[in-house]
C-alpha cells in the first residue's frame, strides 16, 4: 500500500480502526468479551482497517458499487458492521430468553418439590 | 485385573459421561464401565436430552444422573460434572462419552498418570503408536492434522489427539477447570490450551476407540472450514489471554 496522497480522512480511519482493534484485543485478553461475538468486531475492524490505507481499493469497490465519494464506502461498510452484530445479538437475546424461562420454571418447580420434601421429613 | 493402586482410586474417582441424545448406547456404557470399575462412581450428566437418556440412566441403577434444565453443549455438561467433583471431594474425574466410542478398558491406562503424579490432565489419544482401532474419516484426519499443528505453535507441546475426549483430570485440574471451561460448543483443543496457559500438566496415553455404538454423530460437522476457524481462533484467544488470576 503506497501512501502516496494521503488523506486526512484516511489517517483518522486507520488511527481509528487500530485503536479499535487494541481495545477489542484487550477487552478478549482480560476475559471480558466472550471469543463468539468478537468475531464479527474483529472481522469488520479488519476490513475497515485494510480499505482505510487500501485507498485504490475503496474506490474500486466504490465505483463497483456506485458510491461516487468513496469515503461513504466506509460508511456503508461500518453500516452493514453495525448491523450484523445487531442482528446477532438479536439472535443471542432470543436464545438467551428461551434459557431464562426455562430456568426460571425449573427452579419454582425446585422450590416446590423442596418445600413438599420438607414438610414431609418434618411431619415424620 | 485393576492394579490395586488403581482400586484405591475407585472410592475418589468420578466417572464422568456428558451425553445429549444419548438412549441407545448409555446403558451399554454404564455396564461396560461397571464391568470393568465395579467400585467407581459413575455420573451422567443429561444435558436436557429430548429422548429417553435419563430415563434410561437412572434406569440402570449404577449412575447418579444429573439433568440439566437447559442445553449447554459439551462443555457446559463436563464442567458440571466437575463442580460435582468438586462439591463430592473427588480427587480424579475421567471423562467419558456416553455413544460407546470410548472404550472402558481404557481408563485404568487414563487415570495411572494421575495416580503417579505424572500429571495434571491425561489425554487418551488414538493416534500415538499404529493402532488397528476405529480411525476416522481421511478429511477427519486432516483437521485433525491442522489442529495438532495450532496446539504445537501454541503450547510448544506436541498433542496427537486434540480433539478427544477420552481425558482424566486430577484434582488441580479439576479445580480450575470447573471454574474455566472453555467454550460450550467443542472444548477439547480450547481446553488443552487453556491447560498450558495455566500452568495444568498434559500427558498422552494410547488407546483405541470404537465406532460409534448407536445413533448420530453430534461432531458430523467437527470437519468443516468454518469449525476449524472457529476453534482456531478460539485457541488463539485463549493463549492471548492472561492467565487466570487463582493459577500464579
Amino acid at each position: 500500500m503506497i501512501f502516496e496522497h494521503i488523506e486526512k480522512i484516511q489517517i483518522i480511519s486507520i488511527i481509528g480502526s487500530l485503536a479499535f482493534l487494541v481495545m477489542i484485543a484487550r477487552l478478549i485478553k482480560n476475559s471480558m468479551l466472550k471469543e463468539a461475538y468478537s468475531i464479527l468486531w474483529l472481522i469488520f475492524a479488519a476490513v475497515f482497517l485494510v480499505f482505510s490505507c487500501w485507498k485504490d481499493g475503496l474506490d474500486y469497490f466504490a465505483a463497483m458499487v456506485g458510491i461516487y465519494y468513496p469515503p461513504a464506502m466506509l460508511f456503508l461498510i461500518l453500516i452493514i458492521a453495525l448491523i450484523l452484530v445487531l442482528v446477532q445479538f438479536s439472535v443471542i437475546i432470543s436464545s438467551q430468553s428461551d434459557k431464562i424461562r426455562a430456568l426460571t420454571q425449573e427452579l419454582a418447580l425446585l422450590r416446590n418439590e423442596f418445600r413438599n420434601s420438607k414438610k414431609d421429613t418434618g411431619k415424620s | 485385573m485393576l492394579t490395586s493402586p488403581v482400586q484405591d482410586m475407585a472410592k475418589t474417582t468420578l466417572v464422568i459421561i456428558p451425553c445429549y441424545n444419548e438412549e441407545a448406547s448409555i446403558q451399554t456404557v454404564i455396564e461396560e464401565v461397571m464391568a470393568i470399575l465395579p467400585d467407581f462412581k459413575i455420573l451422567v450428566i443429561n444435558d436436557c436430552s429430548k429422548d429417553k437418556t435419563s430415563e434410561v440412566a437412572r434406569k440402570t441403577g449404577k449412575a447418579t444422573v444429573i439433568d440439566l434444565p437447559v442445553n449447554l453443549g459439551v462443555g457446559g455438561a463436563v464442567q458440571t460434572g466437575l463442580k460435582f467433583c468438586m462439591r463430592n471431594q473427588a480427587e480424579f474425574a475421567v471423562k467419558l462419552d456416553g455413544d460407546g466410542q470410548h472404550d472402558p478398558e481404557y481408563i485404568q491406562a487414563i487415570i495411572q498418570p494421575l495416580f503417579e503424579h505424572k500429571a495434571d490432565i491425561v489425554i487418551g489419544s488414538r493416534f500415538l503408536k499404529e493402532n488397528t482401532g476405529f480411525q476416522s474419516t481421511f478429511l477427519r484426519r486432516l483437521g485433525i492434522r491442522f489442529l495438532q499443528l495450532v496446539c504445537r505453535l501454541l503450547t510448544g507441546q506436541r498433542i496427537t489427539d486434540p480433539t478427544s475426549g477420552f481425558r482424566a483430570y486430577n484434582r488441580r485440574a479439576i479445580e480450575f477447570m470447573a471454574n474455566h471451561y472453555p467454550s460450550f460448543d467443542y472444548p477439547e483443543p480450547e481446553e488443552i490450551v487453556l491447560a498450558s496457559k495455566n500452568g495444568l500438566k498434559m500427558i498422552e496415553v494410547p488407546v483405541q476407540m470404537r465406532a460409534r455404538k448407536a445413533g448420530v454423530s453430534t461432531i458430523s460437522s467437527a470437519v468443516s472450514v468454518y469449525y476449524m476457524l472457529k476453534v482456531t481462533l478460539a485457541m488463539i484467544f485463549i493463549f492471548l489471554r492472561n492467565p487466570e488470576r487463582e493459577m500464579s
